[in-house]
């Protein structure tokens, strides 16, 4: 960018020396130093991920296999929910630049218009994290179950709705014939988790024992994800035997037959270490961006109060900038890495 | 005091209402860049599996992409291009060396518990 040849600088400037190293202020070399570690840090938890990713022999878990839901809509969607995130943040990355640029033109209403733009772009990403591992731990309708074999599928298909339960035996509120028709799902699958499923029959919570009303899976698959006695990884098992294999394993009347969704434990997606780095590293960068948003409303609140007007340029949006590029940099590897490959 | 060496400097890196308009071309020119090669990543992504044959080339043509899209977030939105040499130079050489060198890490380690691992199970 074109200066002048000739400019009035002050010491303080100049860090009290004769020259500003780089031509570049303090601040601005100090965020980038600070950039360069941070951005090791990620580094260091990208390369741990792919280390141990690779040290499990294949049992991890295929990014469209797992994210493939989109809110209101349902499951089949592969990887679109997560590549709405990364445009998000890279509309919110360019309206930065696109302030940075009228700050170096002294437009304020400029840089007000976009700095409020780059935090509306950062609010709905942080938000759809939030929508991401809401899903995340909730999980799949299936969950992820073992076979008879000792094997481990993951599953998809299609959820056959459930009408009701009929109560056949009476436990401390219900009596027999009551119908219970109020958040079913959610008393089934946590149910089938803990082993109260039995041949058709749910244990409900207050110890009555009734009938599960539901209609069939459909096009049902299971994908091993570890080996058993009969079946290797990556085997497919289609049609009526998937159907079945399920029902007898959901029926089986045993805990932990079948995991949903995801906690620092256990996961339905494949390995614990897996579920471990997937809230670790995309929670540090959510943290990033939620700092970098609540800065950004800081330095828009300089911005608007004309503190940098005043001052005569706008580095500091500069610098506030700079980190939030690089909150973007850093989620396209994310993406890459957890997403994609 | 009176300086006249210093030719560009971030604190007077004010420019006009035409060089604006140049630099906003350029921003969109980018924007759009970016928007296209993540829309070519989903696609590609969701369109061969993992288990097919070409996934070892299309593994690496994902991440060649990624790394195309770091250098523009970096070069352009973060300005680094527009700098003097030293500081990028400053900024970019340490971090490669310590990512270069934790890549080697991750590969030939990995490769061996990999190998132990997988003889284990055989």
């Amino acid at each position: 960018m074109a200066g002048h040849a000739s400019k009035q600088i002050d010491g303080k400037t100049l860090w009290g020396g004769k020259i500003s190293p780089f031509s570049t202020s303090y601040g601005k070399l100090m965020m980038w130093f600070f950039l360069v570690s941070d951005a090791l840090t990620f580094s260091g938890l990208l390369i741990a991920y792919g280390f141990t990713r690779h040290d499990y022999l294949g049992s991890w878990p295929i990014g469209e296999e797992t994210f493939e839901s989109l809110p209101f809509l349902g499951n089949g969607f592969p990887l679109i929910y997560v590549a709405l995130m990364t445009f998000i943040l890279i509309v919110s990355s360019v309206t930065m630049v696109l302030a940075v640029e009228a700050g170096h033109r002294m437009d304020k209403k400029g840089v007000t218009k976009w700095m409020i733009a780059t935090i509306i772009g950062g609010f709905f990403f942080v938000g759809s994290q939030a929508w991401e591992w809401k899903h995340f731990i909730h999980g799949s309708d299936f969950g992820r179950v073992e076979l008879a074999d000792g094997s481990q599928a993951i599953v998809k298909g299609k959820f056959g709705d459930i009408k009701n339960f009929t109560v056949v035996e009476a436990g401390h509120h219900l009596a027999v014939g009551d119908k219970v028709t109020e958040d079913l799902k959610h008393e089934y699958t946590h149910a089938a988790a803990e082993g109260h499923i039995h041949n058709g029959m749910i244990t409900l919570h207050d110890g009555s024992i009734a009938k599960i009303n539901k209609a069939a899976n459909t096009d049902m698959r299971l994908i091993v994800k570890e080996y058993g006695g009969t079946y290797a990884m990556g085997d497919e098992i289609k049609g009526p035997e998937a159907v079945k294999m399920y029902e007898e394993a959901i029926n089986a009347g045993e805990k932990n037959r079948v995991i949903y969704g995801a906690n620092m434990k256990q996961n339905e997606y494949g390995p614990q270490h897996y579920g471990q780095f997937f809230f670790f590293i995309t929670g540090f960068h959510g943290f990033h961006v939620f700092s970098g948003v609540m800065i950004n409303i800081i330095i828009l609140l300089g911005v608007i109060g004309g503190v940098y007007h005043k001052r005569g340029h706008y580095e500091m949006v500069e610098k506030t900038g700079l980190y939030w590029h690089f909150v973007d940099l850093v989620w396209v590897f994310v993406f890459t890495f957890f997403y994609l490959v | 005091m009176e300086r006249d060496d210093i030719i560009e400097y971030s604190l007077d890196a004010h420019h006009s209402e035409e060089h604006g308009a140049k630099l906003r071309k350029n921003i969109w020119k980018v924007t759009a860049i970016l928007t296209l090669i993540t829309a070519v990543e989903v696609v590609i992504g969701s369109v061969i599996k993992q288990a097919d044959a070409s996934w070892y080339i299309v593994k690496w043509v994902l991440i060649g992409l990624t790394i195309v899209k770091a250098a523009y977030i970096v070069l352009s939105f973060m300005h680094l291009g527009d700098e003097r040499k030293g500081l990028r130079y400053v900024i970019l050489i340490p971090y490669f060396i310590f990512a270069l060198y934790l890549i080697y890490i991750l590969v030939t380690e990995g490769n061996a518990i990999f190998a132990t691992l997988s003889a284990s199970h055989a």
